[in-house]
């Protein structure tokens, strides 16, 4: 049997985008999976509050008002009062791959009891191919132990290149408002040993508590609209994020991967705060969800910019009946891939050298 | 969560007989199977009398049944190996009807405990399934789990499910060239879930472990893709293949779900891959044609019945792939053939289209 392949560190190539706007204590349970990398920290709310980082941990940290400066007018595309600000984090990157993490996740164990290192699971499911055009019922056949099943084309298994990996969650589960108040005391216990690849053409809700992508494929795809703040609703900012980078993803031939690695999610937010921010997208969804199931982009559109462009004019034009916050919304797509283009002109961004500490 | 009652008389357990001695089989799911009703299909080409064990509530065929019940269609179809479970199929006056290859028995979970395939089958079975937007956490309709934050509302309900598609420890169902290339590679991982295989996305189904709900799939379930050269070991066939990727488009376009996952079984060892090799057998190269046929296949809105559905697959067969190779063009009439034996034999399936 072959010798389990150790998977890459990576650490010059990765930075862990963390939002937050408290305090960074959860790091000191991840170091001794974190302390190798370069943690970018997108510090929310009120600027003169200093958020103190952890000993021994090389960062760079914006506050509102390093984002004002950087983006100029451009910043109003960035949230305030949400930890959809996150974003910004990706754009100042420099690097080809971010994992980006909440600050009330920490380490899981796994059935044995042993700590999960999540990162660790998130490089190998990004750097092994995914499976997106047939469905192996054997789940990723690239993981130790398992393969293609009988009947799965040989043409296919190449797979293709991995854009995003999709973590999970013990403990305290995803879910919205209403279901959070009527299934006050669930609490996710079951730990499902497999990553898979969300089919071509099926969208899913991705959660940004434990995400890993790789940037440089669809890094552009990854805003987290607009959210908190004088906006009309909140807690929707990672799934938009994952309806627009799903359908990219599918037109450009890159795959998306979901389940591990699980995190233990620690705080449970209050469902009746999170009603209130979610109360408007429980309807808009409705009307949302079959705009991106039936969104098609032309074949012209080559790359993720140009997609995303053409995904904000479609917004405008089919969302903006709904309500006109889609207008806007569009409006700051547009902004963010404007934006994105400036701070990371076509080159080698991996060959930049890290933004300065604070 | 939804309750689940299912009466045991709405099932039927249908088991093909490739092997003449069912004895150690019919023993370890005895626990199991105990409380329902068997079908046991003899493999026609088995010359060997079967050796089953008593105390079992079963009826079963074997080839003079087969003739019978054919009558004049009786050279038109095939039950020849792991096709025989398909005249079980269609002899059960069940609901739902759950299917083991007789090289398999009951598998452990993480925890040591026996797996009951059948009750997991038929809580996938009765249960709705969700095709139309994927749930990160899976099963909603597990205990312990429910709808992810963003899942839209209107498609919490679910859909009917037509089949459950179970899974494999000890030997997975690998083709022949991944186990010779990968002799030791033997399934120890369990996989806690269940899930609903997207809408319009396709996936081998395996026969080894399944479980139907035949008034919505009805005809679906079909021995119709069988090759020269098939034989008696798994990895010498792709019937299952194509037969479910029939019943995947049916219940795709009859607004119906597919589950994959739980339960699983533990299935044996059998059968020499280098062996089986050597037989050239063109099963893997014609799944290069088969695949991308079932990825675009598109069905009338007229097609309301899984009867419907199989005769517009039919026909699309016969034009699309008729011309690539004569083993398509013989799958497609034999799908027309099964198609009126089914109505002959069982009541039709029930209007689905929602």
């Amino acid at each position: 049997m072959a010798a389990q392949k150790i998977t890459p560190l990576l650490k010059d190539e990765l930075d862990i985008v963390i939002p937050t706007i408290r305090n960074l204590d959860f790091l000191e349970m991840w170091r001794p999976f974190f302390e190798p990398y370069h943690l970018i920290i997108v510090q929310d709310g009120d600027p003169s509050k200093t958020i103190k980082v952890p000993d021994g941990f090389d960062y760079e940290l914006y506050n509102r008002n390093d984002i004002n400066r950087i983006l100029g007018p451009k910043a109003s595309c960035i949230s305030f009062k949400d930890s959809a600000c996150r974003c910004f984090g990706y754009m100042v990157s420099k690097k080809k791959y971010i994992y980006t993490i909440d600050d009330d996740c920490f380490v899981a164990k796994n059935p044995s009891g042993k700590d999960i290192n999540a990162l660790e699971q998130h490089i190998h499911n990004l750097l092994t191919p995914s499976t997106p055009h047939f469905f192996n019922t054997l789940y990723d056949p690239y993981r130790e132990g398992a393969d293609f099943v009988r009947g799965y084309p040989f043409s296919l298994r190449e797979g293709v290149p991995t854009a995003v990996s999709h973590g999970l969650w013990l403990n305290i589960p995803d879910y919205d408002a209403p279901t959070q108040l009527v299934k006050a005391r669930e609490r996710n216990t079951r730990y499902v040993d497999a990553v898979m690849t969300i089919p071509k053409g099926t969208i899913f809700p991705m959660c940004g508590m434990n995400l890993g992508f790789n940037r440089d494929l669809i890094g552009p795809a990854m805003y987290f609209g607009l959210m908190g703040d004088g906006q009309p609703i909140g807690r929707y900012d990672d799934m938009w994020a994952g309806w627009c980078t799903k359908v990219i993803c599918d037109h450009l031939g890159y795959g998306v991967k979901t389940g591990l690695p699980y995190i233990w999610h620690s705080k449970a937010s209050n469902p009746f705060v999170n009603l209130k921010k979610e109360y408007k997208g429980i309807y808009w969804q409705e009307d949302i969800i079959p705009f991106f199931q039936n969104v098609s982009l032309p074949k012209e559109c080559t790359t993720v910019q140009q997609c995303y462009n053409e995904l904000a004019k479609q917004v405008k034009d089919k969302l903006s009946a709904v309500d006109p916050y889609f207008t806007k919304l569009a409006d700051a797509m547009v902004t963010w891939i404007e934006a994105w283009d400036e701070l990371n002109p076509t080159g080698d961004s991996a060959k930049i050298p890290n933004g300065v500490r604070k | 969560m939804s309750h689940i009652s299912i009466i045991d008389d709405e099932v039927d357990i249908v088991v093909g007989a490739l092997q003449p001695d069912l004895s150690s089989f019919m023993e370890e799911w005895k626990p199991i199977f105990s409380r329902f009703h068997l079908i046991i299909v003899k493999d026609p080409d088995l010359k060997e009398d079967l050796k089953i064990p008593d105390g079992f509530n079963m009826d079963l065929y074997t080839k003079s049944d087969i003739d019978r019940v054919m009558g004049s269609s009786s050279t038109a179809i095939s039950f020849s190996g792991y096709s025989c479970r398909y005249f079980g199929y269609l002899m059960s006056r069940k609901k739902y009807v759950i299917c083991f290859d007789d090289d398999c028995v009951p598998a452990r979970d993480s925890n040591g405990c026996i797996i009951d395939a059948v009750s997991q089958h038929i809580a996938n079975l009765a249960t709705p399934a969700t095709p139309f937007f994927f749930n990160t956490l899976y099963d909603p309709y597990r205990e312990g789990t429910d709808f992810v934050r963003g899942y839209p509302f209107s498609l919490r309900n679910g859909v009917d499910c037509g089949l459950s598609c179970g899974l494999w420890l000890n030997l997975a169902d690998y083709d022949a060239p991944t186990q010779v290339l990968k002799p030791d590679l033997r399934n120890v991982r369990y996989v806690d879930a269940v899930l609903t295989v997207p809408s319009r996305t396709m996936m081998p189904v395996s026969g080894i472990n399944i479980g139907v709900n035949t008034e919505l799939v009805g005809p679906a379930m079909l021995p119709a893709f069988q090759l020269v050269k098939e034989g008696k070991i798994r990895w010498e066939t792709v019937e299952d293949i194509w037969s479910g990727m029939c019943v995947k488009v049916v219940c795709d376009h009859l607004r119906l779900g597919v589950k994959s996952g739980l339960p699983y079984v533990w299935r044996k060892e059998r059968g020499d891959a280098i062996e089986s090799l050597r037989k050239e057998w063109d099963g893997v190269k014609l799944m290069e044609d088969v695949v991308p046929f079932f990825q675009s296949v598109r069905l009338s809105k007229e097609a309301v019945t899984a009867e419907d559905c199989v005769a517009e697959i039919a026909a699309s067969v016969k034009e699309k792939l008729g011309p690539v190779n004569p083993v398509f063009a013989r799958a497609a009439d034999t799908m027309v053939e099964w198609t009126k034996i089914w109505k002959r034999v069982r009541r039709p399936s029930k209007v689905q289209r929602q």
